[in-house]
């Protein structure tokens, strides 16, 4: 019991379960999966969908975090490849050929490549400080992304690219499939090489690690090159979902739920250890809030009030120190009954 | 023994004990770290807490300081029993401490760390003027003379050490704990130290020193405390115990080991052949003036110099960690460059820094994690070592050097220094070197672990690997190297046969640079 308590993802998780059997109290329809021309739908479908733009940006910052990092531009890199994707479907002759959009979202794609790679040039190459580094393209990008809309909101009708978002394959979303792919290729890449331990080496001690002929600079390059391209992959899904390149409006403010799923995960944002499974868990737990809230009707206006008041339980839920307090108020109490006990003992 | 002539220690206080610790037990899963200690501390007394490492010095001192909780026995300070919490509870008690690592912010000023949370405030927030005028008091009462103005990190570790300790005056401590204060500070700076060391002791502070340096023991310490695996061996005053007893009892067993060391050492290396490693004036502007070394098979060649003379930054260059601007590198006959630390590691080169915490151990890891990385890194990050090879391998050295605990899955970061300089060692083993550069391998680490890693240093190098080897103790660089590089003032004085040389004729050579001498 002890053992189960005391493993590193079991407060994310607890926080998870709670949260799931809150909804659940709340509206019994929660847990309700129906089964519609094949296809699942319910709301716990919706959150495993709805999560995967958030899922892949988190992925990715989680591995930037562990090299001791941090890319405050992921929100900027999705306006980008939504905005290049969009705008080369909207160009071609044919919008609705599978080909054309396949083609566009690798242009995408590779565009939010080259802009993780601009970023792991600026931190690995030019040592400069990342939250310095990414801001650059934190601002810069939207600007980008502007540019290529012509400053204009780009509207597409294109069934293979709303496939992206709302498609679904072997009853269950596709989006599902992107994430699960994006989990399970970083997790083999991670623990079945030896590029987890490398990376963690990096973030808990660049120069040791230099000194020990670890590759620092390529691993710190590498890791902001995978989280351009996740955060491309998602601008795509976003706007897919959309079905519109919103270059204002796309990945707002996801670098900060990024940070926090890695966070609430159990990565320590000072890097070096991190956690993939966490991750995963960090994500689910912020996208069910989100579900909780739409459900519950709470106000746009107050939503982030309501976010915020849970997810400070939550962390206080996992904070080691509060885990003491608590253990000290119901272990003070045994200790008292045991002196209790043993005076009682030597009077007798 | 010239300490008890010049400065008698001060007579050793009756007084009563300003610390009691009595029946001190601690366990960590599967340790028992401290076994039923005591350990007393008087006020005016500098006391040394002496023991091997794992012996539970540590342990002990972070039950005093609040760090770790006790499970067993009593701590009273000035007669009244606390329980420590947290180390904020133990500095309300009275009792400082200063680590080997300066726990100081070294982007503040001076003045601001001496005075960091006690500072003067007055209608608008602090008073900076007062601040610093505090500060500058502190300071000077403990005869240390600097602008409190200026930033912290532009002064050496010795003088933020000093700072650290004019802390412990700002918060009045009854108590002051200095945990191996002297390992990175040379031989002037220690005497400065102990100046200090020595004006609060008369102003009635108790204080806990602990530190590797025998002579540095006996030098300032009133009364010596050995603890040995955990449990308390004795306590005795400094005068009463003579050198060889206080080894004896850290250890358990005479330390006639290290004369085996030298028989191995001693014997005549071929130098025929093209040597391992040939280097040419190797320098670089401002750093190094152009240096020349070589080591040929089986040889160990040692660095004599002060800190700061240039020793460090000598091997740094032939190791890549810095680019050499000049000079040239022969490896086993062949021209050579080397810019970077993998490519040393690809010509078979490894270099242990002297600086265990920051340049070696990576602390979340765990201790297998740590000795393999550099096989690791050496095979890139697509080819992972198998489970069962990585096993073997940590398991071979764990047991040849003498790792505790034997537990490939420890932190890292948890294993005193002597066991993580022995992870060290095997990590650079593990590559299979056919030169490895050991710089200050023994810092900082008890006389056991001292003799271990001394003693596998010369076993390697009589089975043919090439050493270069670091150390600010003379005797060992002696005992372990056939030639010894001398260096100082970042220039190289010569080359010596250590056979023709003891320590005094290294340190007059070191002194006036060979002028008329040996070489």
């Amino acid at each position: 019991m002890t053992k189960v308590v005391k493993h590193r993802l079991f407060w994310p998780a607890f926080s998870l379960v709670a949260l799931i059997v809150l909804n659940t109290v709340v509206r019994p329809q929660f847990m309700k999966i129906t089964v519609r021309d094949g296809e699942l739908y319910g709301a716990l479908i919706d959150i495993l969908r709805n999560s995967a733009p958030l899922m892949l940006v988190a992925l990715g910052m989680t591995i930037v975090i562990a090299t001791r990092g941090i890319d405050l531009s992921v929100g900027a890199v999705m306006a980008v490849s939504g905005a290049v994707t969009l705008t080369i479907i909207d160009g071609a002759e044919d919008p609705g050929s599978t080909s054309t959009v396949l083609v566009a979202m690798a242009v995408g794609t590779g565009v939010a490549l080259l802009l993780g790679a601009w970023n792991g040039f600026l931190v690995a190459v030019l040592d400069i400080q990342p939250i310095v580094a990414t801001l650059v393209l934190m601002l810069a990008g939207r600007g980008v992304a502007l540019l290529i809309t012509d400053g204009f909101i780009t509207t597409v009708n294109s069934e293979p690219l709303e496939y992206v978002s709302t498609g679904y394959l072997f009853a269950l979303p596709f989006a599902l499939f992107i994430s699960v792919a994006a989990i399970t290729a970083i997790s083999l890449v991670e623990r079945r090489t030896a590029l987890g331990v490398l990376t963690e080496a990096v973030g808990i001690n660049p120069e040791a690690s230099r000194l020990a002929g670890v590759r620092s600079r390529g691993i710190t390059f590498g890791a902001y090159v995978l989280s351009g391209t996740l955060a491309g992959v998602a601008g795509i899904i976003y706007s897919s979902n959309i079905r519109a390149a919103d270059a204002n409006a796309a990945g707002e403010f996801i670098e900060l739920y990024a940070i926090l799923a890695v966070v609430l995960g159990g990565t320590s944002l000072v890097g070096g250890k991190f956690t993939v499974a966490g991750t995963v868990i960090g994500v689910f737990i912020i996208q069910t809030l989100k579900s909780t809230m739409l459900f519950l009707g709470v106000p746009s206006a107050q939503s982030p009030v309501f976010f915020a008041a849970v997810v400070i339980i939550v962390v206080l839920i996992q904070s080691p120190r509060v885990h003491r307090i608590a253990r000290g108020l119901t272990g003070g109490m045994r200790s008292r009954n045991l002196s209790a006990h043993s005076d009682a003992e030597v009077a007798a | 023994m010239h300490a008890d002539i010049e400065t008698p220690p001060a007579a050793v206080p009756t007084a009563e004990a300003v610390v009691e610790m009595r029946g001190i037990t601690i366990r960590f899963p599967g340790v028992l770290a401290l076994d039923q200690v005591d350990f007393s501390l008087r006020p005016g007394e500098v006391h040394a807490l002496m023991g091997e490492n794992g012996a539970g010095k540590s342990t002990l001192i972070k039950a005093l300081t609040g760090v770790y909780a006790i499970d067993d026995g009593t701590i009273r300070v000035a007669g009244e029993d606390r329980v420590f919490g947290s180390t904020a509870d133990a500095q309300s008690a009275g009792i400082s401490t200063v680590y080997q690592e300066v726990n100081l912010c070294p982007n503040l000023s001076v003045g601001e760390n001496v005075m960091l949370g006690h500072e003067p405030r007055g209608l608008r927030g602090i008073d900076w003027k007062a601040t610093h005028r505090e500060a500058a008091r502190h300071l000077d009462s403990l005869g240390l003379h600097l602008d409190t103005r200026s930033l912290l990190s532009s002064h050496s570790i010795a003088v933020q050490q000093l700072v650290a300790i004019s802390r412990a005056t700002v918060l009045d401590a009854r108590v002051l704990v200095l945990d191996e204060p002297t390992s990175s500070l040379d031989r002037d700076e220690v005497e400065r130290l102990f100046a200090v060391v020595r004006g609060l002791r008369d102003q009635g502070v108790a204080i806990l020193f602990v530190s590797h340096f025998l002579d540095q023991v006996y030098e300032i310490s009133d009364r010596i405390t050995v603890l040995r695996n955990g449990r308390l061996v004795g306590e005795h005053l400094a005068v009463d115990l003579p050198r060889s007893a206080l080894v004896t009892q850290m250890v358990g067993r005479e330390l006639v080991e290290l004369e085996a060391i030298s028989e191995i050492a001693e014997r005549t290396i071929d130098r025929t052949g093209a040597p391992v490693l040939r280097a040419s004036g190797v320098g670089k502007k401002g750093v190094l003036e152009p240096a020349d070394v070589d080591v040929y098979d089986g040889e160990v060649v040692g660095i004599a110099g002060l800190l700061g003379s240039g020793r460090t930054e000598l091997v740094r260059l032939l190791y890549g960690a810095d680019r050499p601007d000049t000079g040239d590198v022969e490896l086993n006959g062949s021209a050579a460059r080397i810019t970077s630390p993998r490519h040393a590691i690809r010509h078979r080169i490894a270099f242990s820094s002297e600086n265990r915490r920051a340049e070696g151990i990576l602390a979340d890891l765990t201790v297998a994690e740590n000795i393999t990385i550099g096989i690791q890194a050496r095979r890139g990050w697509h080819r992972r070592m198998r489970r069962a090879e990585r096993d073997a391998v940590v398991k071979e050295y764990i047991e040849a050097l003498g790792v505790r605990p034997a537990d490939p899955n420890a932190n890292a970061g948890n294993l005193s220094g002597g066991n993580q300089q022995k992870v060290l060692l095997a990590r650079w083993l593990a590559t299979a070197p056919e030169l490895i550069i050991l710089d200050e391998p023994t810092r900082g680490i008890d006389v056991g672990a001292k003799a271990d890693i001394q003693r596998k240093v010369a076993e390697l190098a009589s089975q043919g690997l090439s050493v270069i080897f670091i150390s600010s103790e003379l005797e060992e660089v002696l005992r372990l190297a056939q030639r010894v590089v001398v260096m100082r003032d970042r220039r190289q004085l010569g080359v010596l046969e250590s056979s023709a040389v003891d320590v005094q004729g290294l340190i007059d050579y070191m002194a006036d640079g060979g002028e008329g001498s040996v070489a």
